[in-house]
């Protein structure tokens, strides 16, 4: 019988408190069970584009490429908890934290038509990511742990371009968000973050204070935020560096872009293609220096061959003002460096 | 609460939150396949079977399964078919990332990308797979077959792998490994074990690949200094499909007409093999030839025995530069062994085969092979104590029994 009461103490708990909205978020974002519905969180009132005031809306000085979605970001600390961080300016959540990320295309009628929202969970046992497919009406998202591709038509320079968008899979969230083997968030750092309105900035400073003496990163395509190496740099940082690290899924390549490279080899200056297959492309460096037609990187950014591209997940066209960045990088090192 | 009541409470929780017993859960192609398969893939628990019905699956994207102890198992590997030509996304047909996982009885066809890849999946067992890209050899098909790394544990039996514009079955930078009782055919590598330790490779058969099985160690990966790698009792003969891989991959390097190839790496056995009908040579014993920068990389080969081994005919098209004029210096014919002869004498393979070897005589691995001053190896009249057998888990074992 002793063994019984902790559960019946739970869901007695459950019950009494699922009418408060905080608590509703609470207990859905701890699990176990995955909520089948987005709105079982109350992140949203009734559609995408009602965040709850609860949430805190943010932006990234240098966003990961998704195909040329507007993103909207969002995070959930739970009542009178905070959110810290380590010295590096990466952000620390408490336990019932969520982190929230709405990917959409503008539609023909104004407005974001938004196609899905991803959330990671921070649960007691560590990190849990879902994702959740809005419906036809647009009032609430299910979750579709199998991913799912949705059809998709947007303007790009000009031309109307028509993609079959991925909504990953639970695993694929992984693949991205994963160190060591377990599922992390990928950042955010303080450094890359620009907040929506100045107090949640102050508080989470006020809760954190040595964020303040941090500079921020560069802004990928604007010059004046840091040197064109800085730039590229802190592209290949948010676009690579969370599967090319030493912990990341692609720790194998011994490519690391995630800013720990020491020598030109790991940054991929110089450095032979070892599972590439194909992809190599007949060439023989991921960075040819001064030579970025002969550079396997610039190759694989260009592709969207699935054997190919580069990331491999949630790319299905070309990045191409993030393809000239790094053209321009490779092009401005000496070609002697290897 | 006392400590050891609290462990008690603890045990007890486990017990209730662990499913009552294994299921087995079904999956059929058709309408749908992509997802619903993806879905069950995760939402197999640990100990559960996902078993795919005979037919067809036409799959739109990579699949991938994150579950410990989950059996992956088909109808076999000529009538469960996961067919990933329509794929869309990802760069491989199917990953696995969690430990203890068993695939079987299923084939993957003509993927994108890498066939079957698994990443830090310790104790992974492929069984009775076929891994195709059904159009033979062909520049543009996937690199890898059959792809661990990173894992600790590996056993690959019975396989059937063809087709692959780099190896058929590749293990890289794991260790504890065993190939055996698997065909590679018509890859640019039959079976490669590249930056890993301690392997077997054995009863396999290895033909029309460009090189029928290699050993290899690469600089600049977390993993580095292969050894300790046995290939016996495996037939490897008329490896001649001229090399198809995209130049830059290491294994465009591979000469065609290759049976077995050593590259860096310390403590091979190559014993009790068939090998023959290769037209640059059977055997073959080289350092990494490459600049490179990597303090901690060792590019000669050391320590490599070989013996007992049947020979029949080899040497007759050497496919390297300078090989032709080797060729016709020893009337028409390169050896069925040769050594680059990099690093000089304490570094001589121990060959005990009773066929014509070689050494080219070079000095180092920066030594260009046109400038090769050929001289004969001696046969070796004693060798080194044998490497011990590679035992796996035995639970690896009873999983294909």
């Amino acid at each position: 019988m002793r063994f019984v009461v902790p559960f019946v103490l739970a869901f007695a708990a459950a019950v009494a408190t699922s009418a408060a909205s905080d608590d509703s978020a609470a207990l859905a974002i701890a699990g176990p069970q995955s909520p089948a519905t987005l709105s079982a969180f109350g992140f949203f009132d009734g559609g995408a584009a009602r965040p709850s005031s609860r949430l805190i809306p943010y932006e990234l000085r240098t966003p990961l490429f998704s195909d040329y979605a507007a993103k909207q970001r969002f995070i959930y600390v739970p009542e009178g908890a905070h959110i810290g961080a380590d010295a590096d300016g990466k952000l620390i959540f408490p336990v019932g934290s969520a982190l929230i990320k709405s990917f959409g295309y503008p539609a023909k009628s104004g407005g974001l038509n938004v196609i899905e929202t991803r959330v990671l969970l921070h649960q007691a046992q560590g990190w849990v990511a879902l994702p959740y497919v809005w419906r036809a009406d647009g009032k609430d998202a299910d979750l579709r742990v199998g991913g799912r591709r949705v059809p998709v038509t947007f303007a790009h320079s000009g031309n109307d371009l028509s993609i079959n968008y991925s909504v990953p899979n639970k695993n694929q969230c992984k693949q991205c968000h994963s160190a060591a083997g377990n599922i992390m968030p990928i950042g955010p750092i303080w450094q890359n973050m620009a907040f929506l309105r100045p107090a949640d900035a102050r508080a989470i400073v006020k809760a954190a204070p040595a964020l303040a003496r941090l500079q921020p990163y560069p802004k990928w395509h604007d010059s004046r935020t840091g040197s064109l190496d800085d730039r590229a740099r802190q592209y290949l940082k948010v676009n690579c560096g969370h599967c090319h690290a030493p912990q990341g899924s692609a720790s194998n390549s011994g490519l690391f872009l995630d800013g720990s490279a020491t020598g030109a080899a790991a940054l991929g200056v110089g450095k032979r293609p070892v599972a590439a297959g194909r992809a190599s492309g007949d060439l023989d460096f991921i960075i040819a220096p001064g030579l970025p037609d002969q550079s396997i990187l610039i190759k694989r950014m260009e592709s969207t061959d699935p054997g190919i591209a580069m990331p491999e997940l949630g790319r299905s066209t070309v990045h191409d003002e993030g393809v000239e960045l790094l053209r321009q990088w490779i092009a401005a090192m000496p070609s002697n460096t290897h | 609460m006392r400590i050891r009541d609290l462990l008690f409470v603890g045990a007890a929780f486990c017990a209730l939150v662990q499913p009552a017993s294994a299921k087995t859960i079904a999956v059929s192609p058709g309408e749908g396949a992509q997802e619903r398969l993806q879905e069950a893939l995760i939402a197999a628990e640990p100990g559960d079977v996902v078993e795919l019905a005979a037919g067809r699956f036409k799959l739109s994207d990579g699949l991938s399964l994150d579950v410990n102890k989950v059996t992956v198992k088909g109808q076999g590997a000529l009538k469960t078919i996961l067919d990933f030509s329509g794929q869309q996304g990802a760069g491989e047909g199917l990953l696995v990332t969690s430990d203890d996982v068993v695939l079987k009885d299923f084939a993957v066809e003509n993927s994108k990308g890498d066939g079957i890849k698994s990443k830090g999946a310790d104790r992974i067992v492929y069984h009775k797979l076929r891994v195709e890209w059904t159009g033979g050899p062909l520049t543009t098909n996937g690199a890898y077959g059959i792809y661990p790394v990173e894992s600790k544990d590996v056993l690959i039996d019975s396989v059937f792998v063809r087709g692959a514009s780099d190896a058929g079955i590749y293990v890289g930078q794991s260790r504890n490994i065993v190939v055996r009782h698997s065909t590679a055919v018509e890859n640019v590598a039959g079976i490669e074990i590249e930056n890993s330790f301690d392997a077997d490779v054995h009863d396999n058969i290895a033909t029309r690949n460009t090189g029928g099985v290699l050993v290899f160690d690469l600089p600049n990966l977390p993993q580095m200094g292969g050894h300790n790698v046995r290939i016996f009792d495996n037939i490897i003969v008329n490896n001649m499909t001229p090399n198809f891989a995209p130049k830059g991959n290491i294994v465009a390097n591979v000469p065609t007409g290759t049976g077995v190839m050593v590259m860096a790496n310390r403590r091979i056995e190559i014993f009790d093999n068939v090998i023959g009908e290769n037209g640059t040579t059977n055997i073959m014993i080289v350092g990494y030839r490459f600049p490179f920068q990597d303090p901690k990389y060792d590019p000669l080969p050391r320590e490599v025995s070989i013996w007992d081994n049947q020979h029949s005919r080899a040497g007759w098209d050497p496919k390297f530069p300078g090989g032709a004029e080797i060729a016709a210096a020893m009337g028409g014919s390169f050896p069925a062994i040769f050594w680059d002869g990099a690093g000089g004498s304490e570094y001589t393979p121990v060959i005990q085969d009773d066929v014509p070897a070689l050494s080219l005589g070079l000095k180092d691995v920066a030594a260009n092979t046109a400038m090769a001053q050929p001289a004969p190896l001696a046969r070796a009249t004693s060798r080194p104590a044998g490497l011990p057998a590679i035992v796996l888990p035995e639970a690896m074992e009873a999983a294909i029994r």
